[in-house]
């Protein structure tokens, strides 16, 4: 592909537009690369791990209060194998999903008109940074009285949580387009909607992406601040879980729990990683391989 | 120029006129405003090449702006007759599309239809001989690659005008001299106007049919040459250099008038 565009390219100019070589990858390159961003990771998890079980080891607290790694991983392992645990984290999931996209579509529609319209910027967006900023609990003792112990709660603190950060996002996005991108938009004659569609929010896209992310992890956190909170009767979730294993002294549990949490986070945010990673890579912006 | 004769017949009209254009930024306060253009007339034909020529600070991209109705004059008429196209200092294309796709947008901004997009930008490329580079992504490409396919995109939006603000700066010697030879190749070939701002002078005196000199705070137009020299021209040429140099003195003396 890259030799048959040389042979278009005057021979005097072969010098300055070497195209950069594609990525070609090999198997063995490939495995490589996993492990060289496997390993760091893994000997983070053993440091943790091994400080966890010398911890143990001195008996800093007793067992009852903090189990041994091996008792916990097990514990960890028995509730993998029952149906509740399923049901919990689908419940949980599902909150996360519905709270999440609610907060995307708020959060966005906020964000577009808010980067549109001058009054609404001077009159919300300094609001929008101030919510940003507050801490979503702090929402739970308004929303419990509002709407009763019920889901309504929760998704009122997640969205309030995370529409904030995804606004921020798509303002900052649109803040920052180049202006000549918009020149350009206008002299290709692009009105007011398809400059908006072909170029100011394609070219926020990273920003927006950023918020996103950012807009994830209070979600997420507001999630578990509220299934502590804000036990639904009837329903059993990761966070309500939590609070019975912790309202039942059994320590195991509660860690096996919090390492489901942390799990599910890493993985939510592993993704916005390799998005965002993919859109820098093709736009020419990504600084590494 | 070869004109054909449709264009003779609208010769009678100029592409673009420029009346008395006069622009100022900032305030009522004298203190705080600044002349960017005063008083400048220019009129440019159908296919003519124009070069504009100036110190740094003579308004010339606020000049190229308000002809491309990014800027209104304060004062003054402009007239352009036909549609305006724009290339700009860097080849600005979006980073998200590969190269076909930004030619592609071109067309479709311009109203062409979906169907016939690809294969029109695909041509359009391979009139800047870039066809093999169509997938390939802007940073992908080298700068005088990205220049090319900034110049398929200004024949994507079939314009009868053109304005080049400086884009060959950033590029090497050896490239920017090849793309005179495009720029000039694609102009013949598709007889629109083209109003080329730059601040080298051999550049000027190798692409124009006139150079126009601007002089600097306020802008105005300081001398309006035609050049003879017969095409294909060549940047490194005697006649070149020696009209270059002198039309570089001309201007060295309109700035040396104006410090004083």
């Amino acid at each position: 592909m890259s030799a048959s565009a040389i042979i278009n390219e005057p021979p005097l100019l072969q010098v300055s537009t070497d195209p950069e070589p594609s990525r070609k990858r090999n198997g063995l390159a490939r495995a490589r690369n996993l492990w060289l961003w496997t390993w760091p990771k893994l000997l983070a998890i053993a440091i943790v791990i091994g400080f966890w079980q010398f911890l143990v080891w001195i008996e800093w607290k007793p067992l009852f209060v903090l189990p041994a790694p091996a008792t916990v991983f097990s514990e960890l392992g028995n509730l993998a194998g029952t149906q509740r645990f399923w049901e919990s984290v689908a419940t949980t999931l599902q909150r996360a999903a519905f709270g999440y996209g609610a907060a995307l579509i708020i959060g966005s529609t906020i964000g577009i008109a808010v980067s549109r319209v001058r009054t609404l910027r001077l009159a919300i967006g300094s609001l929008i940074t101030g919510l940003q900023t507050m801490p979503s609990i702090a929402w739970f003792p308004f929303a419990i009285v509002v709407f009763g112990g019920s889901n309504q709660a929760i998704y009122f603190v997640v969205v309030l949580g995370a529409a904030p950060s995804i606004a921020n996002g798509i303002i900052s996005g649109i803040d920052h387009v180049p202006p000549t991108f918009v020149r350009l938009g206008k002299v290709m004659g692009a009105n007011n909607v398809s400059l908006y569609r072909h170029i100011i929010l394609p070219a926020a896209l990273p920003t927006y992406v950023a918020g996103l992310s950012q807009g994830w992890a209070f979600a997420w956190r507001s999630l578990m601040a509220g299934e502590l909170l804000v036990i639904v009767l009837g329903v059993t979730s990761i966070g309500a879980n939590l609070e019975f294993a912790r309202q039942f002294s059994r320590m195991d549990e509660v860690i096996a729990w919090m390492i489901v949490i942390l799990i599910i986070g890493m993985l939510a945010d592993s993704i916005f990683t390799s998005i965002s990673r993919n859109l820098r890579r093709s736009r020419g912006l990504a600084i590494d391989d | 120029m070869n004109a054909a004769a449709p264009q003779i017949s609208r010769a009678q009209q100029p592409a673009l006129r420029l009346e008395n254009v006069t622009k100022v930024f900032g305030g009522k306060n004298s203190s705080t405003k600044t002349v960017a253009l005063e008083n400048v007339n220019l009129e440019v034909n159908p296919g003519e090449f124009v070069t504009v020529v100036g110190a740094s600070g003579c308004g010339k991209s606020t000049l190229l702006n308000i002809v491309a109705d990014l800027e209104k004059p304060t004062a003054g008429t402009m007239d352009v007759d036909g549609r305006v196209a724009f290339m700009f200092q860097e080849a600005t294309l979006l980073p998200w599309l590969s190269a076909r796709r930004n030619v592609e947008l071109a067309l479709r901004l311009h109203g062409v239809a979906r169907t016939d997009r690809r294969g029109r930008a695909e041509e359009l490329l391979d009139t800047v001989r870039l066809s093999g580079m169509a997938d390939k992504r802007p940073h992908e490409l080298s700068g005088g690659m990205r220049q090319r396919v900034a110049l398929a995109r200004v024949l994507a939006q079939d314009a009868q005008v053109v304005l080049m603000d400086e884009p060959l700066g950033a590029l090497d010697a050896m490239t920017r001299d090849h793309m005179h030879d495009e720029i000039e190749r694609v102009w013949e070939k598709h007889q629109f106007c083209v109003l080329f701002v730059t601040h080298n002078m051999r550049e000027a005196v190798r692409l124009a049919d006139r150079v126009v000199l601007m002089s600097s705070s306020p802008g105005r137009v300081k001398l309006d040459q035609r050049i003879n020299i017969p095409r294909p021209r060549r940047i490194d040429s005697a006649e070149v250099a020696e009209l270059a140099s002198e039309l570089t003195e001309a201007l060295r003396e309109e700035v040396a008038a104006h410090v004083r």
